[in-house]
């Protein structure tokens, strides 16, 4: 028996004195492999006497059992030291800088747009489009400005050549050609906001050639200035984000309602932020008012029977106030450091149940 | 328009504030753009006296004064003139700001002599021109007191916007009629007293239109005044005109001025010797000219009403005078013209010409007809007053215009309209106060002033009411909800947009908003020149020569865009456009685009620079917008019929049957030269609108998920193909050989050279294989492949590569 406690004595400190992988696989093979010591006497015990056996056949299966768990131990403990030393090599400059993907941006007239339609939307308002190319009629006659009219003069429009029959195209000077369109081929009630292009021709700091609008129009049997008045001041806190916005409204004129008037919210300026629900000044932001008699007549209602109210506001003048956005021309001017920096993430897209902006 | 508060009080009587006038002018409507208080401005200034003036020691032109301020005895240097004793001036202390030199004032030594304050001219103050001197207030000005009070600036102006639908505000009792309706004072507008012809008017007038131009000028009344003495104004009127920023010129033109803006009633006035013969107003014609009062030269024509006589043409009726016709201050004879011309005419005219005159403002707005004889009669009171002389008869030729109109009006329209509950009484004061007639049967019959051409209708009464009542007054209501929560609002296409915009962004690229007019050159790049013009894209008056076509592709914005930024050093750019583009000027020519550009540069980086933009990456952003927007992207075909605009070699078409839903690829390099941009540029325009709507689902349900619980196996094959075949139709021919077990094809390779032969290229593929409800046997696998090989042979001619 002492013979396989040196033999076990013998392997076990070749195990340890193994330094690698290759070391310890060579003491394996020497010792168990087909011919290794380990093996060759576990070969012998087919040849020894039933006592023989009986005493040797456990004491070298013992041997085989624990030489293969030495070595199993070893070598897991190898891995782990190989492993240690690798990873200590592999040491990287984490505080390099990783490539980054260029950010996109969304256009703040497209990020305000969107948070308008979503105010509307709430309020039952549908959205209707029309194109930016209009005839004399949908932009002018049907919205009450008679031929030659001074009120068309307000409105400095661009003209496409004339036609062979005389008439001419015009841009849309305002979104509101869509009221006409839609009140002529839809019955009401009516409730829907306009967003578009509108064009003039005018040119200085705060006006630019291209703009742009959202109208709004209701019309039903019953609809009031009282309902044009809540449905602006709920659009207007709900807009700038505010707990309370002072409005004021003002008799205007516009050819296309009567009565008409305009909407003033109260503000005040600190530095170059304008903030909205404080101060004591006044900014006009729409105009509005009850759907004039002639353009519901203009388009096939009667106006004893049907009324309602229309509004108009400037988009890129809203976009510009809310969040600060100091000139009209760069709206449009491409320049990629602006579209940077005023721009929305595309992921922030603009919903009532967030709020509208981050 | 421009008043002043003294003028304003001539017509209305009232102890308003200014701050009460200017606010209730805003409540009714007339909307105060500016209030120049020249109290406030001038508060600095206060009343002085020298008390001695001697000769600065050390300069011939100064004098040192002491003076008696309200700061007590100071000593003052100063270099006018009239600086001497006893004289009243305006004293500015240490600190003041003088504006018209623009400086806030510091103790001074002047040539050694310390000062302190300053006495100011009245340019200094900006009260006028006036440097030749220090100004002087009267004697009995008391010392201390602001200057404002007794150098007659103490009128505050109030400048307001003037809406088209109210002429009558463009006199300053029209003004004064809203404030007494809105419960400010009292009108007192004088009614102008007619004044008794001396002698019959030798001046005949004549109205010769033909019949449809009979309403150019329906009324023309005239009246001749006799031994007139023209020269300078009283200072009251010269004050007057002055404070709204009139220039005075003589007591004739000064006049006319005076009433059109007292009563907005235009007048001219002649010098009768010089005309010659009857006077008449009647269309003008072509060759005919005239000097104006301007000193331009106009041309009339026969679209034109003029006033002549038989020397020729006199000037535009309603819009200006002539030169040769107007007084100067050897005018002794007057002819006084008050007529009325049509508004329609009158502003296609003053269009025509271009001249902007406060006559022409009024008229084209509409005058008040029946202020044609009271007009005459005040303006001969006032000139009589002036001048002196002695007045004919009243000659008026035509008959004046009949502004007689009744709108049936039931007091609960305003109630109807404006959720305002008011009282038809004070719906009858109002009414009333503003000059409306009303009688009360059912409905009422509101009789409209000959001054409200504006009014025509009940709504038109409702404003009346709701505007002098206050819109403050209007209730705040909530518009009903047909759905407790709403349904969803948006249309197909806009939420299509709002989609492809987002995915595009979220692709890196900016988002730019541009013009929707462009160069024309640039325009015809896209679209051709001639179609351009027969489609109707090109502007009669565009705001700049560059930007006279409407876009018929967003890409040329965008390219130029991506230039302005190269130019600025940003060379690595992606920008796009969600935005409408043009085909022509009808509705359905418009079409909304998604349209992109990249202008690649990358970066170089440790890491490895990212790749530079080709054909591949724009034709993936082509497909992530059209992916995002709902477009089935697995089902489009590539083609390579770009429009002319793209790369021939470098661009494609991707088609849902034979429909072009979007084009990618590099911008051909003649555009780029054309519109001097360097390249290379690559684009896309994804036409959102083309994506067929997809089928309505009764559920929202998703099919149910079909995963193989079978390891799936990938084999991989080169083909050899002719160079001309498109990789498309191999990947089409891999996929389709065994549609239930191939589930995925990757193109990992693309080869040509040693090994394929000339004008062939070699396409690897990995084919992923999802066995379904066994593991496969190596004979199916093979008969797989086998499928494979045959139908890419039989679609591309390809073989296996060996």
């Amino acid at each position: 028996m002492s013979d396989i406690e040196n033999l076990e004595r013998d392997i076990t400190s070749k195990i340890n004195a193994a330094e690698n992988e290759a070391a310890l696989e060579a003491v394996r093979v020497a010792a168990l492999g087909k011919k290794g010591v380990v093996s060759e006497r576990m070969k012998t015990i087919g040849k020894m006497t039933p006592e023989e056996r009986k005493e040797m056949g456990p004491a070298l299966n013992g041997l085989k059992i624990r030489v293969t768990e030495a070595i199993e131990a070893k070598k897991a403990a190898l891995e782990e030291l190989a492993l240690d030393a690798r990873l200590a090599s592999e040491k990287l400059d984490v505080t390099l800088p990783p490539p980054d993907l260029p950010a996109g941006k969304i256009h703040p007239v497209s990020q305000v747009f969107e948070e308008i339609a979503a105010i509307f939307s709430a309020m039952g308002f549908d959205i209707a489009e029309g194109p930016d190319i209009e005839d004399d009629f949908h932009n002018f006659t049907a919205l009450n400005f008679p031929p030659d009219h001074p009120a068309r003069e307000m409105h400095d429009t661009f003209f496409f050549e004339p036609k062979e029959d005389g008439s001419r195209q015009v841009l849309r000077t305002h979104t509101s050609p869509v009221q006409i369109r839609t009140m002529m081929s839809r019955k009401p009630p009516i409730r829907i906001i306009i967003p578009g292009r509108t064009f003039r021709c005018d040119s200085d700091q705060t006006h630019t050639p291209m703009f742009h609008q959202v109208e709004g129009l209701v019309i039903d049997r019953e609809s009031h200035m009282g309902h044009l008045k809540g449905t602006l001041e709920a659009f207007a806190k709900a807009f700038f984000e505010v707990d309370n916005v002072g409005t004021r409204f003002r008799p205007h004129f516009f050819p296309f309602t009567e009565p008409s008037a305009e909407m003033d919210v109260q503000y005040e300026r600190v530095g170059n932020e304008v903030r909205f629900g404080q101060g004591v000044d006044w900014m006009e932001i729409l105009g509005c008012g009850m759907v004039h008699p002639s353009v519901l007549r203009n388009c096939g209602l009667d106006p004893d029977e049907y009324q309602g109210f229309a509004f108009g506001m400037g988009v890129d003048r809203l976009a510009m106030l809310k969040y600060g956005i100091p000139d009209l021309r760069d709206f449009f001017a491409a320049d990629a450091r602006w579209l940077e920096h005023y721009g929305f993430d595309p992921l922030d897209q603009p919903n009532l149940a967030t709020g509208l902006s981050r | 328009m421009k008043f002043t508060l003294s003028w304003l009080k001539e017509h209305l009587e009232t102890d308003a504030s200014l701050d009460d006038i200017v606010e209730t002018m805003v409540a009714v409507g007339l909307e105060v753009e500016e209030v120049e208080n020249p109290e406030e401005r001038l508060a600095a200034f206060t009343i002085g006296e020298v008390l001695e003036a001697e000769k600065h020691p050390d300069a011939d032109k100064l004098k040192v004064c002491k003076v008696a301020t309200k700061d007590g005895e100071m000593q003052i240097v100063c270099g006018a003139p009239n600086a001497r004793k006893g004289v009243k001036i305006a004293y500015a202390p240490v600190g003041a700001y003088v504006p018209g030199i623009d400086v806030t004032l510091k103790k001074a030594k002047i040539r050694g002599v310390e000062s302190f304050g300053m006495m100011c001219s009245a340019r200094e103050m900006e009260m006028g021109d006036d440097h030749d001197g220090i100004i002087e207030a009267p004697a009995e000005a008391k010392i201390g007191d602001p200057v404002s009070g007794w150098l007659g600036a103490d009128d505050p102006v109030i400048d307001f916007e003037v809406t088209p639908n109210r002429p009558d505000t463009n006199g300053v009792n029209g003004v004064a009629r809203d404030l007494a309706a809105a419960g400010l004072g009292k009108l007192i507008t004088p009614e102008p007293k007619a004044i008794k012809g001396e002698f019959e008017c030798p001046q005949k007038i004549a109205l010769d239109f033909p019949e449809d131009a009979k309403n150019a000028c329906p009324a023309f009344a005239g009246r001749y005044i006799r031994g007139v003495k023209n020269g300078p104004s009283p200072q009251w009127l010269q004050d007057k005109l002055r404070a709204i920023g009139l220039r005075p010129i003589n007591a004739l033109a000064d006049v006319t001025n005076y009433i059109t803006y007292d009563r907005a009633r235009p007048l001219h006035v002649y010098d009768a010797d010089k005309l010659k013969g009857v006077i008449s107003a009647r269309l003008g014609a072509k060759g005919e000219s005239f000097l104006g009062l301007d000193g331009k030269e106009y041309e009339a024509d026969e679209t034109m009403c003029v006033i002549a006589d038989e020397n020729g043409v006199l000037g535009f009726g309603g819009i200006l005078g002539g030169e040769d016709t107007g007084c100067t201050e050897e005018t002794v004879n007057v002819f006084v013209e008050c007529a009325y011309f049509d508004p329609l005419r009158t502003a296609r005219t003053g269009r025509k010409t271009g001249i902007n005159s406060d006559a022409r403002y009024r008229f084209e707005r509409g005058v008040d007809p029946e202020f044609i004889r009271p007009g005459i009669e005040f303006a001969t009171a006032v000139i009589l007053d002036i001048c002196g002389g002695t007045a004919s008869d009243v000659e008026l030729a035509g008959e004046i215009p009949n502004t007689d109109k009744s709108v049936l009006f039931p007091p609960s329209e305003v109630k109807r309209l404006t959720g305002i509950d008011a009282a038809p009484e004070d719906c009858d004061r109002i009414l009333t106060a503003l000059g409306f007639g009303v009688a009360k049967s059912d409905p009422w019959q509101v009789k409209v002033p000959s001054w409200r051409p504006d009014v025509e209708g009940k709504a038109d009464l409702v404003e009346e009411i709701a505007r002098i009542i206050g819109f403050d007054k209007l209730p705040t209501q909530t518009l009903p909800l047909h759905n407790a929560v709403e349904m969803p609002k948006l249309s197909l296409a806009q939420d299509r947009r709002n989609l492809g915009r987002r995915a595009l962004a979220a692709r890196g690229m900016l988002e730019a908003v541009t013009w929707s007019f462009l160069d024309e050159n640039h325009a015809a790049l896209f679209l051709s020149a001639n179609q351009l013009r027969s489609q109707g894209l090109i502007l009669a008056n565009p705001i700049a020569s560059d930007l006279g076509a409407m876009r018929p592709s967003i890409l040329p914005n965008l390219i130029s865009a991506l230039q302005r930024n190269a130019d600025r050093g940003r060379d690595d750019l992606a920008l796009f456009e969600v935005a409408p583009q043009y085909s022509g000027d009808q509705p359905s020519e418009q079409m909304t685009v998604a349209t992109g550009a990249r202008l690649s540069n990358p970066r170089r980086h440790w890491h490895g620079a990212a790749p530079k933009t080709d054909v591949y990456a724009v034709k993936a952003d082509a497909l992530a917008a059209l992916e995002a927007a709902g477009a089935p992207v697995q089902s489009l075909q590539t083609t390579d019929d770009a429009p002319s605009y793209f790369h021939p070699g470098r661009s494609g078409a991707l088609r849902l049957g034979r429909n072009a839903l979007a084009y990618f690829g590099e911008i051909h390099p003649r555009v780029l030269k054309s519109m001097g941009v360097g390249g290379p540029v690559h684009g896309f325009e994804v036409f959102l609108e083309m994506i067929p709507e997809g089928k309505t689902k009764p559920t929202k349900t998703k099919p149910a998920l079909n995963a193989s619980e079978f390891l799936p196996l990938t084999r991989d094959f080169a083909f050899v193909v002719d160079e001309t075949i498109a990789a498309e139709a191999l990947l089409k021919a891999v996929r389709g050989a065994e549609k239930k077990l191939i589930t995925d094809v990757t193109l990992f390779d693309v080869y040509r050279g040693k090994g394929v032969p000339e004008g062939m290229k070699s396409l690897a593929v990995e084919v992923k294989i999802q066995p379904h409800e066994k593991t496969m046997t190596d004979e199916e696998i093979d008969a797989v492949s086998a499928r494979i090989v045959a139908k890419v042979a039989k679609a591309t001619g390809g073989a296996l590569r060996s």
